[in-house]
Order: structure tokens, then sequence, then C-alpha cells
């Protein structure tokens, strides 16, 4: 009888169903609780008033109509591109120029890695800090050398016409450390021999680049691509830490204004219409780039 | 900085020392990189007015540091930030294995729709989920409380992802021949597969402990007293309440950047191996 029924749970636990489920069961009910759950209710909130205190009420397409009329909405998109197509380029760029500096033996190397990558575990709230001190108009160090050099003190982040392209700068030496160490790991995979080749054949080693290296390191410029758009998009810590959306809204970015939104002004379900909008668009976005990035991209078989 | 000084081994091995012109491209580039972590040192020695005034006072003097943690609880919020993190990262690891290797290697009932659905969660950024996770917080009577900050991540689809995939990449002939010894489906993960995945399992612990540490936007909407707050939250407030006093405010963020760095010196081989596979995986 008792070995009879050791053999049956024997066999029950020996199927891949039960062992299976209670492997992912933890995954399961946590993933489930904490991102299935807030997905679905956060449609549901989005077609709703809500306000975070009472529950809501519905009031169907209204908060997706509004976003349409509204003109801090309109206008926190338009900036959030701005800074789009200021960072993810100058990132890239900066990072592809970095990463083939860094890829040599040669004496100090790894002192010069260091420095590169230590932004990258230095949190967004620090490097915001920091940055708002050397940018601070009337003491920072970066006023106080432009006045030693003839010229006049600048307002950085409290200038409305400075501010958002000060920011920029912030978030480029943020995560330029991270898109060079990806540039890198990508360079190391590029055997030699592809680029003496190139350069046997009498090319210029800047053509020898652009034409060899460049096209194998596709994939990771399209990885690149696609991941600092999708943070870029997000951009929150270092508007919040250092400017509060302001001068005159003028860094107000689109996750800044549903921030505010939500969590000043009380209006949840609005809130949450315009992040479900920020990611249909995310989602769009990555699907024409990796699209495009089909076409250009040659992956090495 | 010991890298760039010169050693005596290197004068033996004299042809390391051939002068490349790209020192005067890294140079400048270490120095742009560095210079906003040296001016915040040397700020944070400064006293008020020497930082009002131009020029490089090494005044050497620790009294910022004594001010703001006497003004602050940065012992606290350390304490705090490393509960948080460490648990988080632990958790992590052990489910992440768990879901991740099911994943991989079992067949069961709805394996395949689970696991869309975990990629599905992956893309979904956290401003869409940011509100119904709050409300299921505080019905969990968890707003501002530590666990608030553990439980939206303490299994990350991120890791269940990754994981599996590395699952995936790895022979089969091992494991089989451990389950026909009569290792159990347990006993062959732990005793296996766990042992041979020190780099994968080493990148999901320090990407959540990345994220987690310096983790911004979660910690501000979920926690109110200054008691349960993280280091970014509290360097945040105490940045908000000192902004006249600048070399106060950066000797709390040369404090609350400390633990990080030092960990990612000792482990740097560690850190950029991590980052890399990021890369490699999408």
């Amino acid at each position: 009888m008792s070995s009879g029924r050791a053999s049956f749970r024997d066999r029950l636990f020996a199927s891949d169903h039960v062992a299976g489920w209670l492997f992912v069961s933890p995954a399961v009910v946590l993933i489930g609780l904490f991102g299935v759950a807030p997905i679905v209710w956060a449609l549901i909130i989005s077609f709703q008033n809500n306000s975070l205190i009472t529950s809501g009420t519905w009031v169907g397409l209204a908060n997706y109509r509004h976003l349409l009329h509204d003109p801090m909405f309109t206008a926190s998109v338009r900036r959030t591109i701005v800074y789009t197509l200021l960072f993810v380029p100058i990132t890239l760029f900066g990072a592809l120029a970095v990463a083939v500096a860094l890829n040599r033996r040669l004496h100090g190397i790894r002192f010069y890695r260091t420095a590169v990558f230590a932004p990258v575990v230095t949190s967004t709230v620090a490097t915001a800090i920091m940055f708002s001190w050397l940018l601070d108009p009337y003491f920072g160090i970066v006023n106080v050398v432009l006045n030693k050099l003839g010229v006049a003190s600048q307002g950085f982040f409290q200038n409305p016409g400075q501010a958002l392209y000060c920011i920029v700068l912030v978030t480029v030496w943020g995560w330029l450390g991270f898109a060079v160490v990806i540039y890198l790991a990508a360079l190391q995979g590029i055997p030699r021999e592809l680029l003496e080749a190139a350069e046997i054949d009498g090319a210029t080693r800047w053509r020898a680049f652009w034409r060899v290296q460049f096209p194998l390191l596709g994939p990771t410029t399209l990885f690149l691509v696609v991941w600092l758009t999708i943070n870029s998009l997000q951009l929150f810590d270092e508007i919040y830490v250092i400017t509060r959306g302001g001068p005159l809204a003028s860094t107000t970015v689109v996750v800044y204004y549903l921030f505010q939104q939500a969590f000043a002004f009380f209006q949840a379900g609005y809130a949450t219409a315009i992040a479900y909008v920020v990611f249909l668009a995310i989602l769009a976005l990555t699907v024409v780039q990796l699209l495009i990035g089909r076409k250009l991209v040659h992956y090495r078989s | 900085m010991s890298e760039a000084a010169i050693r005596p081994e290197d004068l033996t091995t004299a042809r390391r020392w051939t002068p490349s012109p790209w020192h005067l491209v890294l140079i400048p580039l270490a120095l742009v990189m560095l210079f906003p972590f040296f001016w915040l040192v040397v700020t944070s020695l400064q006293t008020l007015t020497q930082s009002r005034t131009f020029g490089l006072h090494f005044a050497l003097q620790f009294h910022n540091y004594v001010d703001a943690w006497t003004q602050a609880p940065f012992g606290r919020w350390l304490a705090n930030t490393t509960i948080v993190s460490v648990t988080v990262v632990i958790s992590n690891l052990v489910f992440c294995s768990l879901a991740g290797y099911a994943l991989a290697r079992m067949r069961f009932f709805g394996s395949g729709a689970l696991f869309l659905v975990i990629l599905a969660t992956l893309m979904v950024p956290f401003q869409v989920v940011m509100v119904p996770t709050l409300l299921i917080v505080r019905g969990l009577g968890l707003v501002d409380t530590l666990p608030a900050l553990m439980a939206p991540n303490l299994v990350t689809p991120f890791g269940v992802f990754l994981l599996r995939q590395f699952f995936k990449t790895m022979p089969v002939e091992i494991e089989e021949a451990a389950r026909i010894d009569g290792a159990g489906r347990l006993g062959t993960l732990v005793k296996v597969v766990i042992p041979s995945m020190r780099a994968p399992l080493a990148t999901v612990g320090i990407m959540t402990l990345l994220w987690t540490w310096n983790d911004f936007l979660w910690p501000l909407i979920a926690i109110q007293s200054e008691k349960n707050f993280t280091l970014q939250l509290g360097l945040m407030t105490f940045q908000g309440a000192h902004t006249i006093n600048w070399p106060l405010v950066m000797a709390g963020t040369v404090t609350t950047q400390i633990p990080m760095l030092v960990i990612f010196i000792v482990a740097q081989r560690w850190f950029v191996q991590s980052l890399a596979t990021q890369g490699l995986k999408g």
C-alpha cells in the first residue's frame, strides 16, 4: 500500500507538469501580482477619473480625448523629442569613438576604462546633484572658468533656453560608459585579420573603419539605438532632482508631466492614459527601428 | 590612479612604454569623465566661504562630513538601502533561477504561454504600472514600509528571461547523467547546473543590485517617512534642504556613493561583463 503511494508520488513529481509549476510558482505569483495585474489595472484606470484616494469613476475615452487638446502635453512631447534627438546620437557616436580609442593594448588602459565606466554606477540622483553644483549660476566652477575667459556667466539650469541642453549633457555623461561597454565588447569580437586585410588593400584607417568595422557593429548599434531611445523617452530622475520641470516648464518632459498629473494634481487616470500613450509610442518606435535596422544591418552568419 | 603611475616592473619591460598618440585623446577624456567626481570631493572638503571664492582650497577639514551625518540619518538610510537591495538580489537569484530553469528545460502545461507573458511584462515601462502598483502595495498595507520597496522587484522578468536564455545554451548531457544517477529536478539544478552558471548569475545579481540600489522613482512614490528613506531618496531631500550649503551637500553625496563605487572598483571585471551581457542578449 505505502509502496504504491510512494511510486504514485514519484511519478507525479517526475512529470514536468507538477515540477515545472512548482519551480515557476514564486515567479508566477510575484510577476502576476506586480507585473501582469498592474498592466491590466492601468488600462482600466486610464478610462477612469481616478484621484488615487477614492475609487475611480468610469469616464470612457475622456482622458485620451483630453490628451489631444492639452497644449501642456503636446509641449512636453515636443521637449521629449528634442531631448531624444540630441541624447541618442551624441551618446551613440561619442561611445563609438571612445570605444575605438579604448580598444587597444596601452599603458594605463585600465585607468582610462575605469574613468569612463565610473559614472555608470553613480546614481542618477548623485549625478544630478554634482552637475547642479558644477553648473550653479553663481558659484559653479564652469561659470568661474567662463568668467576668467571673458565670457559672461550663464544661467544653465536656471535659463529656460539652456536647461534642456544641460540635461542632455548630464545624461550623456551618465550613459556614455554603458554604451562604451557594449561597443567595446562588440569590437573585441571582431577578428583583427579583417581590419588588417582592409588596410593591406590600401584603404586608409578611417575608410577601413567605416567600411569594415562599423558594418560589423551593426547589431550592436541597433541594440543601442533602441535601448537609448527607450530610456530617453522615460527621462525623469535628473529632471526631478535638478529642475522640477522648470524654469518656465522648459524641462517638463512627458514622464515628468505625467508624474505631476498623478502625484501633484491627483489626476491618476489622466496620468496613466499618458503613460499608455508613451508605452505605445515606445513600442511603435522600437518596431520601426528594428524593421529599418533589419534592412541596414548585416548579421554575421 | 596607481594604474597610470610607473611601476618597477614596467621599467624592465620597456617596450610597453612605446609612446602612443592615443594618450593625447585618452588623457583629456579621462579628465572630463573624472572631473565631476574630483570637484565633488574637493568641494566636500571646503568651508562654505571657500566654496564661494575661486581657487583650489584643499582645506582638508572634514566637518562637512560630520555635519552631514549629524543633520541627516545617512546611516539609517544606508541600512535601509542595504536591507532592500540584499533581499531583492537574493530573491531574484533564487526565484529567477528556478523559473528560468523550468522554462528552459521542462515542458509543462502552459509553459509557452507563460514565457510570452513574462516577455511582455519585460517590455512595459514602469510609468505605465506605477499607479496600480502603488494601489496594490497600499492594498497590501505596505505603503511607507521597506517591504513596499522590495515586493515589486523580488522577481524581475529581466532575470527570468536572461537565465532562461543561458540555460538554453547549456549542454543537456551533464544534467541527463545526473538525472540517470537518481538526482531529482531540484537536486540537478542545485548541484549540477548552478555551479556552472557563475557568469549569468553574477549578471543578474549585479544588474539587480545596481537597479535597486540606485532606484529613485519607486521609492519617491512609495515612501513618505524619513526613517524609511533609501540613500537616493534621502540624498535628494538633503540636497533640497541645503542648496545654499553646497560643501555640506557634496559631503552627503560622497558618502552615499562610496559603497557602490567601492564594490564597482573591486569587482569591475564582473560589472563590465554584466553590462556587456545585456547588450549581447538584446
